[in-house]
């Protein structure tokens, strides 16, 4: 069937099974690859993008939900070459080790901090769910509070 | 590339000392099999640094263009450890090169450039560390030589700053030297720079894919792909000690997209337009299973026992406990571990293209040489047909060391004649994982009434570790008896204890097991740790003092371990009593040459363990980038931390369990402690090993503390307060 959505701005129509996960549309149909498969089941957090600026788990998303709808991936996520907050937290804060499922803790985190600005530490243990099998959790932690400052300066601004 | 027609020679003669020297030797050493020369790797394989076993060649491993890009071949993979940051900041200093001028990618074997060990057991940056600053400094005098020649000058009138050489308003880059150059001259391998003069070395310089990796760029074996690729979904046995028979494609094969159905070499794949197609149609197959024996956790429950199996005696000083005189009875404890999973992130696969009896695969692979050779034999052609083009690793952990994947992708890419990619899903994941084989151990001591420790031991039964491992020849299992990968860290290092020894008992289990970060070591010092711990309790004596009181050597890696211990304590303010609900666990060990000490500041909230802070003193000698050091402590507490409370597999009628993450359950964003306060000391004027040593000590830390709070001594991983 024929889905269109708009992802990262840009309007696209896809023609696949709409049980399809929308995960497997934004990496094998439209090529964007930093959304990664963690488990298929919804189960690590490793494919969360957003749909209508809310985190979704895309692997278990069938692609024809999305009809319609706003999808932004990491590749989206900042402003052309200009990082959005939480990855320029991610980068002050040296967070990657494999770097594998960084994007989707840093979708997660971007959706928290439209919610809650200004997270406190049980906030962030609540909401951040995902799971980083190099246990980066200690600098992501920091790099969450520092994206939450970062974010409330360019707002004042 | 820079050519030289002689290099092989030079090379072969100057390298020698590094090269063929690697776990091939100790091995060979082992062959005689007598058992001092088995004693002697025993005591090697816990306290050696294995040397850089591959290729030397200055060139092979740095290119230098005429557009003056330096680009590092690696043959060591990236993981996620900071390895290609490391090797670049080595590459750096030597080359006098700023790091951003240094770009490292993965070698491709095709290239030659082969490494006989792989990468792991923190081995890459540690073996590498005088092999590759040589070959650096060999590379930089060789430009020199050539600029001068180029220049008209003599070689030692030059200035070389920022990969430019420069004299008397001459100037010239590395690009401009080597434009044009057909035959270099290799020097003699250059005097290397002191600790002293480093500049880049002991930088905590951000690691060099940290952009990469925030923008998410498509750098994985998952993200790698063909032109006009198709995609395949194997089927792999739900059950262990089965055999899977009588299949039934009918539904399989009719179902949208699928293109074929490959039987070949053992294996079964499902060729498909897309992955979800591949997917779906591989789960219609239909097919029965036999099997041979019924398992449950119970039984190998029952088979990991110490007695089981065949013993080998890896340590020894003095009598047995038993044989000690003296009043008193002995001490005796029994400790535990589960079966532990991999779970990274990033499932295996490989990309393959198979055409005109070549063979090119994209893959995450820890060995790319053994995952070559592995699918050179099961294609039936040559290695040199094969070119193993590895990719950034989405985690290893020890989980990429078997690369089955790549063989299946090459087989299904002739099959179908186009490229094909082929990965597990997660359920495949979890049932087929190379686990961390499970553990019993019963620690024995006998201490005197003046509370002196007269005699300790440990006993330690486990499956497979290195035994089964591709790269290790099956003649050495029988020769070496012990598992060198099981005993990792289960030596016993208080050697001021008159009588010690340590037993391993080797039980062959009906499912895989394999590495699992620092291997044998989290499990052997969460025994020997709180056992330790218990002693000091019994014998009214601080756990700080009684470790120190018997490390009583005076060899520099004793020398490391006390200081460690010493500083830890004292950071940390270690204290016996629970403060406001709080206690502190005391725990350290040696790894590979490093010495690590943790305190753990552990409490129970709503009946949950909680630990709020851990205190690290850690010895690796020279740490190469300080930031990344810290980031791998910080990853090995958190790891630790989750393999201590949480992680554990089942077996129910000879099916693994659980299949997923959350049913595997691990720690998460609420398990980081809020504080690591990390103390770095540098012992020794060498980069030693880093990923994994400080694994050691944090389960038995928190045990301590748990111990402290609860009087209650926790025995099995995962801990339970029940």
């Amino acid at each position: 069937m024929k889905i269109s959505f708009k992802i990262n701005g840009a309007q696209r129509t896809v023609d696949v099974d709409g049980d399809t996960p929308l995960l497997w549309v934004i990496r094998d149909g439209l090529d964007l690859k930093g959304t990664k498969f963690g488990c298929g089941k919804a189960a690590c957090g490793a494919c969360t993008i957003h749909v209508n600026g809310g985190a979704v788990r895309s692997c278990a998303y069938p692609v024809k939900l999305a009809e319609g709808k706003e999808v932004t991936t990491i590749e989206g996520l900042g402003e052309g070459d200009a990082l959005h907050p939480v990855q320029q937290a991610w980068k002050e804060e040296v967070v990657p080790q494999c770097g594998y499922c960084q994007p989707g803790f840093m979708m997660a985190t971007a959706a928290m901090l439209d919610k809650i600005p200004n997270p406190t530490d049980e906030d962030i243990d609540n909401n951040i769910i995902n799971v980083c099998r190099c246990a980066t959790y200690y600098r992501m932690r920091k790099a969450i509070h520092r994206a939450a400052a970062i974010q409330s300066q360019t707002n004042i601004q | 590339m820079a050519k030289n027609k002689e290099k092989k020679g030079v090379k072969r003669r100057k390298f020698l000392k590094y090269s063929g020297a690697g776990l091939a030797l100790m091995f060979g050493g082992a062959i005689i099999g007598c058992n001092p020369i088995r004693r002697i790797v025993f005591e090697k394989s816990e306290t050696t640094i294995a040397p850089y076993s591959g290729d030397m060649s200055p060139m092979l491993w740095i290119q230098i263009s005429p557009s003056n890009e330096i680009l590092l071949h690696s043959t060591k993979v990236e993981m996620g450890q900071g390895t290609f940051t490391g090797l670049a900041q080595l590459v750096a200093e030597e080359l006098e090169v700023t790091i951003d001028k240094i770009k490292v990618v993965h070698a491709e074997t095709k290239s030659g450039n082969l490494d006989g060990f792989g990468t792991g057991g923190s081995m890459a940056v540690a073996s590498l560390w005088t092999p590759l600053r040589e070959m650096a400094a060999t590379m930089r005098e060789m430009l020199r030589a050539k600029a001068a020649e180029k220049l008209g000058v003599s070689a030692s009138s030059m200035f070389l700053e920022n990969g430019t050489f420069s004299v008397e308003g001459k100037s010239m880059t590395f690009g401009e030297v080597v434009k044009d150059v057909e035959e270099w001259d290799i020097p003699d391998t250059p005097k290397l720079k002191p600790k002293s003069e480093f500049k880049i070395i002991g930088k905590g310089i951000p690691r060099i894919d940290l952009h990469d990796k925030v923008v998410g760029a498509p750098i994985f074996g998952i993200d790698a792909s063909f032109p006009d690729m198709l995609y395949a979904s194997v089927l792999r046995p739900r059950m262990i000690d089965a055999e899977m028979r009588d299949f039934d494609f009918s539904v399989a094969e009719k179902m949208p997209g699928v293109v074929q159905i490959v039987q070949e070499n053992g294996f079964i794949g499902v060729v498909a337009k897309s992955q979800f197609e591949a997917d779906s149609a591989r789960k219609k197959i239909k097919f029965d299973y036999v099997t041979n024996e019924v398992w449950n956790l119970k039984r190998v429950r029952e088979k990991i026992l110490v007695g089981n199996g065949k013993k080998t005696i890896f340590q020894k000083e003095g009598d047995a406990v038993e044989d000690i005189d003296g009043d008193g009875e002995a001490l005796v404890m029994e400790f535990r571990s589960p079966i532990g999973a991999h779970a990274q992130l990033e499932p295996n696969g490989a990309v393959a293209h198979f055409r005109d009896g070549k063979v090119d695969i994209k893959v995450s692979t820890q060995v790319p040489k053994t995952t070559r050779n592995e699918v050179a034999k099961a294609l039936g052609i040559d290695k040199e047909n094969v070119n193993i083009i590895p990719t950034y690793l989405g985690g290893g952990f020890g989980r990429r060391l078997h690369t089955p994947n790549a063989i299946q992708a090459a087989i299904m890419s002739r099959a179908v004649g186009k490229p094909v990619k082929s990965f597990f899903d997660r359920k495949q994941e979890f049932q087929n994982d190379t686990f961390r084989p499970p553990t019993h151990h019963v620690m024995k001591a006998k201490v005197s009434e003046a509370g002196d420790l007269l005699g300790m031991e440990h006993q330690l039964a486990s499956g497979d570790v290195l035994f089964n491992y591709p790269l290790v020849p099956k003649i050495a299992n029988p020769i070496m008896r012990a598992d060198i990968g099981s005993i990792r860290g289960g030596s016993i290092m208080y050697d001021g204890i008159p009588h010690h020894r340590s037993t391993y008992y080797h039980v062959d289990l009906p499912f895989a097991t394999s590495f699992w970060r620092s291997l044998g070591l989290m499990a052997n010092s969460f025994a020997i740790e709180s056992f330790m711990d218990e002693v000091a309790l019994k014998t009214g004596q601080s756990p700080v003092d009684l470790r120190l009181k018997n490390i009583t050597q005076d060899d520099p890696l004793k020398v490391r371990i006390r200081n460690v211990i010493k500083m830890c304590a004292e950071e940390s303010g270690y204290t016996d009593e629970v403060v406001n609900g709080r206690a502190m666990g005391f725990a350290a060990s040696i790894d590979a040459s490093s010495s690590c000490a943790q305190v753990a500041e552990v409490s129970i909230v709503d009946g949950r363990i909680k630990v709020h802070k851990v205190t690290v003193a850690f010895d690796c000698g020279i740490a190469v980038n300080p930031d990344q050091v810290r980031a791998q402590i910080e990853g090995c507490i958190c790891m630790g931390i989750s393999a201590a409370l949480y992680e554990k597999m089942d077996l129910r009628n000879n099916k693994l369990y659980p299949v997923n993450y959350g049913a595997y359950e691990m720690a998460l964003m609420r398990d980081a402690p809020n504080e690591i306060d990390i103390h770095l000391i540098e012992g020794a004027d060498i980069a030693g090993p880093v990923g994994e040593p400080p694994l050691g000590p944090i389960a038995p830390a928190i045990g301590n503390a748990i111990r402290r709070l609860t009087g209650k001594r926790i025995t099995d991983l995962p801990m339970s307060l029940v």
